[in-house]
């Protein structure tokens, strides 16, 4: 009789976890953490974007589902001029902003919109600036970039560049250009509350955010008038959960569909589990080992030749990323365009290892530092276990590699100024655009500011990837860069190591999920099965 | 009366300075630059740095930085959380509520359980039930935290299914916080089970919290009960043919838990303390997790604030326990 009666309790408790969903389709996710507020622009973490910029806002253009391909957004075309310096964008009409308790917008979306968004990240002594400062938009240098902005009409905006400069068509689609409303702000401002604008979010886009309750859960009501069509889940639910095993438990209990960031121990589980799937791609993401090649004798190409023969990755992929990693020979990630399949990979090989070394004249033991960063990122889940590995590889083929570590912050800012000789890092992309990798990580400018910790400047590579970036044209880009991927490849600045995978364990009933490369949530297509 | 009040009121104030002293420099012991983690692979430019630095007040001397802190908070301002620009105290008043609640419940939890477990234990001194409690006890306190909410989650929720795994309440249940204890808002919301949802949510962390708690309740309620079960006026009281029950709730439980009150007060600061763990945990939106949160952006401002306000609260719940304990106990305000 007990044992039925718990039984009863059990079902009944099951029952109601999905109760929701049965009535109006309640879609929930069980995210990693926190959003630092609710509009884009201040901010720079992947968190805060998929509870602000993806559910709420949209943005000129925007990249296609599950790639980095761009697509049209707010804009229903553009036109580059010939000389790359002007970008015509049409914009779509018809498109309605959300409407709040504070706000009922009387006009649809328009190229004011569009102005305002930009100009206020970028002017100085823009009328709504505020106090807030624009990390991402300065950091993707688009104050430099830009030359002007203007109304042609009401549905059409005329962007200016200082000069050609082909990724910024996939800059707009970054969060940071997501456009919000003029009408909005000024209207705030007319009733003296400015600063709630930034706070209660009104965007275009398929959800509107209904509630935040700090640190615990964020609703989102589907926007009935979204310009694709509204969206076939009517609510949409982020339960906020920092620990992976507890995102895993309420997985497997039902109380979400999908969760962000498992534990590598738990996938094989997961895989085996009836009730779920498990989705992984290739992250925007490289892990590498910067050599410096202004330290001697990592000047010498034959020498950087050799570190790549003598670590083991293979060994490396299985221990450190555990079957989460995907062995890189290029510097940009295989779901960028421009992915060089051609380029000939460096092979374990002690032995010519041992021969390059030699041919360079260097005498063993050569004595190296090897910095570990402290932390666990996307593309490298244990530096120290792999700067270990690499430690005992080096030794084999007569470097003495000691191994450095600082706190994350400090370690950033000795690897920017170049004291290591060799130094565990990595990247995420930005926008999917291959100069966000090439050009920041290896260009020659970033060897001056530090962001190329190599401080590899080739003036081949430099051509290849300063041309592509002036050129518009896809095709002729794609032959510049795989060009370059090639150059790089034979001078050797990085050992490169992998990309990370990217796994997304959700319920069964989920459908329409897309893994995005960028590591985005976007739930607008996603519906559950009955 | 009066002059123990007092003394015990003035000690307050060194306290104080303490512990700002000692949240303001912890975190400043601690290497990384805020600007620095904010920025991460991105980088920022030198111009950039310094800007922000000035505008957080961090490119002043130490020593400059702490008086202008302590006179903000003089005049009440915590200041503002470098990462979500909001104001320290409203984030904390906003937090606060579900953090004394998964308190309160968790205390509760281990008074109701420790205060018998202890009674018994010490009944039957030597014998298995002492046994059984004792070892009870001593696993309880060595438990880790972590492992523990892990396990129960992993058993009651995942695998039983009785309880919800974590948050405060069912999805479902959506109303507007009137007190910010979810017990009481969901009573005054009207919403058919949503007082249930927010009880059994509550189960879990509760327990996990209240262990230890629970184990030094009941290993010290054991032990002062023995203290005064070997007492002449309990020989007295036996001799005179009472009830064992009698003697044992009315004459020995009464003088034998003096000290458990006090012990209950010095675990305020333990179960805060625990709290941060138990939160991150459950997802519980309470201070603890904010606090954790904040130490891994270096976000200085809630750091500072945060502690300063925590400890506020501890000191003002041990001082309510001195006073109440000196009212209880005569001997106590007499002393000095």
């Amino acid at each position: 009789m007990k044992k039925r009666l718990l039984g009863a309790v059990a079902a009944a408790a099951l029952a109601l976890s999905f109760a929701a969903a049965a009535e109006a389709k309640t879609f929930v996710y069980c995210s990693e953490g926190s959003p630092e507020g609710f509009v884009p622009y201040f901010y720079t973490a992947g968190t805060t974007f998929d509870a602000s910029s993806r559910p709420i806002f949209n943005r000129l253009v925007e990249f296609k589902e599950g790639s980095t391909e761009i697509e049209p957004g707010l804009a229903e075309s553009w036109e580059i001029s010939d000389d790359g310096l002007t970008y015509t964008f049409k914009l779509r009409q018809g498109v309605k902003f959300h409407s709040t308790k504070d706000f009922k917008p009387t006009r649809d979306f328009n190229a004011d919109d569009v102005i305002f968004t930009f100009e206020r990240q970028w002017k100085a002594d823009h009328p709504f600036r505020g106090t807030g400062s624009y990390e991402y938009f300065d950091s993707m240098g688009m104050g430099d970039a830009l030359k002007s902005i203007e109304k042609v009409d009401d549905h059409t905006v005329r962007f200016t560049l200082n000069e050609p400069n082909a990724p910024m068509l996939a800059n707009l689609g970054m969060d940071f250009a997501s456009i919000s409303s003029k009408e909005y702000y000024e209207a705030m401002q007319k009733a003296g509350s400015v600063e709630k604008a930034d706070l209660q979010p009104v965007g275009t886009g398929p959800f509107m955010l209904v509630d935040y309750q700090k640190d615990a859960v964020i609703r989102y009501k589907a926007n009935p008038d979204y310009w694709k069509g509204k969206s076939k889940i009517d609510d949409l639910v982020f339960a906020i959960t920092p620990d992976a095993s507890v995102r895993y438990a309420k997985l497997k209990s039902g109380e979400c569909h999908l969760m962000p960031y498992p534990n590598p121990a738990d996938l094989a589980a997961m895989k085996q589990d009836k009730d779920l799937q498990v989705l992984e791609q290739e992250g925007l993401n490289v892990g590498y080992l910067g050599l410096n090649v202004e330290h001697p004798p990592l000047d010498k190409k034959e020498v950087r030749q050799a570190i790549n023969h003598a670590i083991n990755r293979d060994a490396i992929l299985e221990a450190v990323y555990q079957g989460a990693g995907a062995k890189a020979k290029n510097p940009i990630p295989p779901t960028i365009w421009s992915y060089n399949e051609s380029t000939k990979d460096y092979e374990y090989d002690p032995a010519k290892a041992q021969d390059l070394l030699k041919k360079a004249g260097v005498t063993s033991p050569l004595k190296l530092t090897l910095w570990a960063m402290p932390v666990q990122r996307p593309y490298n889940p244990n530096a120290k276990l792999m700067a270990e590995m690499m430690q005992a590889d080096l030794k084999k083929v007569g470097i003495d590699a000691e191994i450095v570590t600082y706190e994350w912050g400090e370690y950033l800012e000795r690897s920017k100024k170049g004291e290591h000789d060799m130094v565990l890092l990595g990247w995420t992309g930005d926008n999917g655009d291959p100069d966000n990798f090439l050009q920041v990580l290896l260009g020659c400018a970033g060897a001056k500011d530090g962001t190329n910790r190599a401080r590899w400047c080739n003036q081949e590579f430099e051509k290849l990837t300063l041309d592509a970036k002036k050129t518009a044209d896809l095709a002729e880009r794609t032959k510049l860069y795989e060009q370059s991927q090639l150059v790089f490849k034979e001078e050797a600045p990085w050992v490169t190591i992998a990309h990370s995978v990217v796994f997304k364990p959700m319920r069964k009933e989920v459908q329409g999920f897309q893994i995005s490369p960028f590591g985005h949530h976007n739930f607008y297509p996603v519906d559950l099965a009955q | 009366m009066l002059r123990f009040l007092v003394t015990r009121v003035a000690l307050i104030i060194p306290t104080f300075i303490g512990v700002t002293l000692l949240a303001f420099a912890m975190i400043r012991l601690v290497p990384g630059d805020p600007i620095q983690l904010l920025a991460g692979e991105r980088g920022i430019s030198a111009e950039r740095h310094e800007q922000l630095k000035i505008q957080y007040g961090l490119d002043k001397p130490l020593m400059v930085q702490y008086a202008i802190y302590i006179g903000n908070v003089l005049q009440g301002d915590l200041g503002r959380s470098i990462s979500t620009r909001e104001p320290v105290l409203r984030e904390f008043v906003a937090l606060f509520p579900a953090t004394i609640e998964l308190s309160f419940c968790a205390m509760l939890f281990a008074i109701l359980l420790g205060l018998p477990a202890g009674i018994v234990a010490a009944l039957n001194r030597g014998k298995a039930p002492d046994h059984v409690v004792m070892g009870a006890s001593l696993t309880g306190f060595s438990m880790p935290i972590f492992w523990w909410g892990l396990l129960l989650i992993l058993f009651f929720s995942v695998y039983l299914r009785w309880t919800p795994v974590s948050g405060r309440i069912a999805i479902q249940y959506f109303f507007d916080s009137v007190t910010g204890f979810m017990l009481i808002d969901s009573l005054l919301s009207g919403q058919e089970g949503a007082f249930k949802s927010a009880l059994r949510h509550l189960i879990l962390p509760s327990i996990v919290l209240g262990t230890i708690p629970l184990a030094v309740i009941a290993r010290m309620t054991r032990s002062s009960m023995l203290e005064v079960l070997s007492e002449d006026y309990i020989r007295t009281a036996r001799a005179k043919g009472l009830p064992p029950w009698r003697i044992i709730s009315l004459h020995a439980l009464r003088n034998a838990l003096i000290p458990v009150i006090t012990v209950i007060g010095l675990q305020v600061g333990a179960l805060l303390a625990g709290a941060i763990l138990t939160e991150t945990i459950f997802s519980w939106p309470g201070v603890g997790k904010w606090l954790v949160e904040s130490i891994r952006r270096r976000d200085y401002p809630i750091l500072q604030g945060g502690v300063l306000l925590v400890a506020t609260v501890i000191i003002l719940v041990n001082l309510t326990v001195d006073l109440l304990y000196g009212l209880i106990n005569p001997r106590i305000r007499h002393a000095r």
